[in-house]
């Protein structure tokens, strides 16, 4: 083939990608008892997606593991085989496989080839489990399917017609290497082989197989243009439906790949994924150009007669006397070839992968996170200049330059919308982050044997594309956290006179510029006295009298764990510890609930975006520091008596009756120069993790928006510094890290002054 | 990536005996010598903004196009020559295996070739700067150049610049 492949590579990755995440939430909204005719299909539809597109770029590996679970899913959806959890469970297992496996062809990931292998003898087994009951019971098909095409694979004799393409000697390499593989289907025969390249090969195969599964294995090796599966006349049963759907049962031979059949009026409920003419359902399928047909005369079949080459891209001939329904949706599909052949194309020959989506995502296009990361600092940049010129014109007369200043606050406007915009481009609902979690629970509770129900709320909230990559590790350790520590066993839930069915709540929203995500469980609920002992065990300075939130906060503590046991579950590694750590690198703060008996509830807060920040500008001395301002509460004139001393040292501020601790901003950095008489100074109160503080700054300068830049790219973490922001004169301001102020100021008051 | 082939440059140099491209630049009366292909660029000093509690020698953080950059002052890190900032003070900002840091000079000289077998160990002696981090004694003609490996020293924890945690 001459064109590289490489480069769609990403193109499959992604769309693979999707596909497999389609499948998993199909699968886990599926319910084996009464599956959806639709979502069935749609199964089927991603595994076969998947299996076109993995074939077509060389992914053997997927290849093989997609073609079982297709096979498998595709008598489901036929009707052929009741779905049963086995399936589901399997199916799930396979995407597993399938996700590892397209993990390591991107380079991320080791495939595990001993999985891929155990998932397809399982698969395997499934179906040929399937076979074994239909073909004791005769009329097969737990469902009233008049088919007859249903009827179990009872062996029969095909013969496969197609060309290889490409050179002699790679093209018999092929086809000793397509005997082999069909030889697990059946006795094969070459009728003809090629000697001459173009030469058409010719297969005969008794098998149980259906002719699909071998047009799917003869695929890979075959001009997909030529091939023809022809079920050998004496033997033939009825022909089941082809591979690429384009005709639908006939009882006759059917002698040309392109022939598009018109189905007989009793087929007409057979759904095709692909199929031309289907029924109602797939009608609004990307592929389905025929609806339902209301008055199936048995008109003749509208054959294709022209060669194979020459129908490479179908031209399908009107039908004789059009149906009158649809004729508007049947005729222009009919009459005007080019389009829909362009269209067909692909999906016949499947050389580019299948796009089930295909009205759904018209309206957005696939960008590089790069390009709008590097988009996002142009405009921070744009902001710090438009900045910039409103600072040097706040010099110039407002008389004499009334447009230029009119001009710079039009710009200001603009520049604000522009970011505003810009940064929503980076925004995605946390449904990305939730929609993984009912697979976890899923599979948790089950190993656990614990009944749970996930209920997530709010999953429209929008948040920083960053964020919900780096918040997702963290929520699934709280997810399984809850599971296998919150809630109880069934009998536990009995006995304490709760549901058996314990509920796990995942819930985002929005407050005040943060995004707050809880986790929430109807369980047991954190255990005071058993967090009091273990810490008392471990040597850590605690004592009954702590409150509550302070005994919670414990279990955050490094390698603190109350489980009675260790399980499999809450050994994985990552303890709260860690979740702690993670979630305040990202800028947010967790926060525990719980009551005895009636559950826990984690509040996660993180900032919207990491990249800009509505702060306050104060100075202190010759300095300017940024407070992200979500941390001020309220900023005040201390008078003389407002101020309390402890100890001889005036260290509290009453405010309101509340007495508040007071942090010197110029003694914790060491700045000289700085008001420290207090009446002529600001106490600006701050409130982080639910403690307040009061700041001690000699004035307040201005709100800003400001572009958050690491200093720790060239530069250390600073204890007290949250980041750092370039100024509208150019100059660098240190962003204050709010949180760790307020802890200094709590657990280790300054020395004197 | 980059800094590899730098080094893999830098060591070839060495040892099939080509010259090297390095940077000269005055502390008081003494002239030291790095390696130009860690230098990014060469500016005035401006307006720093100083870190809370970071060491003397760690003048603040500049704005360099949108990038903040830590700035040391090689003069106080050295003890040499008298920390003035005048219009004439320049700065040499390093890019020492993506991270950018500016170290203050009281003059850069200029650039000079020298050949490996001029480059001469330097004995060990005391003084405030760890001999480990000078690569050798260059001599050219009259002049001694002090070279300094200024990769090692830019991120050796002695010059407080990285994370404890990142080395």
């Amino acid at each position: 083939m001459a064109i590289d492949m490489s480069q769609f590579y990403q193109v499959f990755f992604e769309e693979a990608a999707e596909h497999l995440a389609s499948m998993e939430a199909l699968l886990l909204a599926i319910n084996p008892a009464a599956p959806d005719p639709e979502e069935v299909n749609a199964l089927f539809r991603a595994a076969h997606s998947i299996k076109g597109s993995s074939g077509t770029f060389g992914f053997q590996d997927m290849m093989e593991v997609t073609h079982i679970l297709e096979t498998m899913l595709d008598r489901v959806r036929k009707g052929e085989a009741p779905l049963t959890d086995d399936m589901v469970d399997a199916s799930l297992v396979a995407g597993d496989v399938l996700k590892n496996l397209l993990g390591a062809h991107r380079g991320e990931d080791e495939a595990d080839r001993a999985a891929a292998e155990a998932i397809c003898h399982r698969l395997e087994a499934l179906c040929r489990a399937l076979d074994t009951p239909a073909e004791v019971v005769p009329p097969p098909a737990p469902t009233a399917n008049p088919e007859p095409a249903t009827a179990p694979a009872a062996e029969a004799s095909f013969d496969l017609h197609f060309r290889i393409s490409g050179e002699p000697a790679a093209a018999s390499a092929g086809l000793a290497s397509l005997v082999d593989e069909l030889s697990s289907f059946g006795r094969v025969e070459t009728v003809a082989a090629p000697r001459e390249p173009g030469d058409e090969c010719h297969l005969r195969i008794v098998t149980e197989a259906s002719p699909e599964t071998l047009a799917g294995v003869v695929d890979f090796v075959a001009d997909a243009a030529s091939l023809r599966v022809e079920p050998v006349a004496a033997t033939a049963p009825p022909v089941e439906e082809e591979a690429y759907g384009f005709f639908t049962e006939l009882q006759q031979v059917v002698d040309d790949a392109y022939g598009f059949f018109e189905p007989l009026p009793e087929l007409a409920a057979v759904s095709e994924p692909y199929g031309l003419f289907s029924n109602v359902e797939v009608a609004v399928e990307p592929y389905g150009f025929f609806t339902d047909l209301p008055l199936p005369e048995p008109a003749p079949p509208l054959v294709l007669a022209t060669p194979a080459e020459e129908t490479a891209y179908g031209l399908f001939e009107p039908m004789a006397s059009p149906p009158q329904s649809p004729p508007a949706a049947a005729e222009p599909a009919a009459l005007q070839p080019p389009a829909p052949a362009a269209e067909l194309a692909p999906a016949v020959v499947k050389k580019a992968p299948a796009k089930p989506a295909g009205a759904g995502d018209s309206g957005s296009i696939r960008v590089s996170v790069e390009k709008v990361d590097q988009m996002i600092n142009l405009v921070g940049e744009l902001v710090i200049t438009q900045a910039m010129l409103t600072q040097a014109a706040s010099n110039v007369d407002p008389v004499v330059f009334e447009r230029l200043i009119n001009g710079l606050a039009q710009l200001e406007r603009n520049t604000r919308d522009l970011q505003e915009s810009v940064m929503s481009i980076r925004m995605m609902p946390i449904s990305v982050v939730f929609s993984r979690f009912p697979r976890v629970v899923r599979d948790l509770s089950q190993k656990l044997g614990k009944q749970v129900e996930l209920k997530t709320i709010g999953e429209t909230t929008e948040m920083d594309k960053s964020l919900v990559e780096r918040i997702t590790d963290p929520l699934t350790h709280l997810v399984r956290n809850s599971l296998d520590h919150g809630l109880e066993t069934p009998e536990r839930r009995r006995a304490a006179g709760k549901p058996e069915t314990g509920t796990i709540t995942l819930s985002a929203y929005h407050q005040s510029g943060n995004i707050v995500i809880e986790v929430g469980d109807d369980g047991a609920g954190l255990n005071r006295a058993r967090i009091l002992a273990k810490a008392k065990e471990r040597g850590m300075a605690v004592s009954d009298a702590m409150s509550d939130q302070e005994v919670w906060q414990l279990i955050m503590e490094p390698g603190f764990s109350t489980a009675e046991q260790v399980t499999e579950v809450s050994g994985r590694g990552v303890g709260m510890d860690v979740v702690k750590k993670n979630i305040s690198a990202m800028g947010g703060r967790i926060e525990l609930e719980s009551m005895t008996g009636v559950g826990t509830r984690i509040t996660v807060r993180l900032p919207l975006t990491l990249a800009i920040l509505d702060g306050m500008s104060v100075g202190v001395g010759p300095e300017t520091y940024i407070i992200p301002l979500g941390y001020v509460m309220e900023s005040m004139q201390p008078e003389r008596g407002m101020m309390k001393s402890v100890s001889g040292v005036e260290r509290l501020i009453q405010v309101r009756g509340e007495y508040l601790p007071v942090i010197c901003l110029h003694e914790v950095f060491h700045i000289g120069g700085a008001i420290t008489e207090w009446s002529k100074g600001i106490m600006v109160v701050l409130e982080a993790d639910g403690q307040s503080a009061a700041l001690f700054i000699d004035q307040l300068i201005g709100q800003h928006q400001v572009v958050i830049k690491s200093l720790e790219a060239n530069y250390r973490r600073v204890p007290g510094i949250a980041g750092a922001t370039i100024m509208g004169d150019g100059r660098v301001a240190l962003i204050l890290d709010v949180p760790v102020l307020v802890d200094m100021a709590r657990r280790v008051l300054p020395a004197a002054a | 990536m980059l800094q590899a082939i730098q080094t893999t440059a830098a060591l070839e140099s060495e040892e099939s005996g080509f010259a090297q491209e390095l940077l000269t630049f005055t502390l008081g009366a003494e002239e030291y010598a790095i390696d130009i292909l860690k230098v990014q660029e060469i500016r005035g000093y401006d307006a720093v903004t100083t870190i809370a509690n970071a060491p003397s020698f760690i003048k603040g953080v500049i704005n360099l196009r949108g990038t903040i950059v830590p700035i040391v002052d090689l003069r106080i890190k050295f003890s040499v020559g008298v920390a003035e900032y005048t219009p004439f003070t320049v700065v040499i900002i390093l890019n020492i295996g993506g991270r950018v840091v500016g170290m203050v000079v009281d003059a850069v000289s200029d650039v000079i070739s020298l050949k490996p077998e001029q480059i001469r160990p330097a004995p060990d002696f005391a003084s405030s700067v760890d001999t480990a981090y000078i690569r050798g004694l260059g001599a050219l003609g009259e002049r001694m150049l002090i070279v300094v490996d200024i990769e090692r020293l830019m991120l050796s924890s002695e010059m407080a610049l990285v994370d404890e945690a990142a080395q």
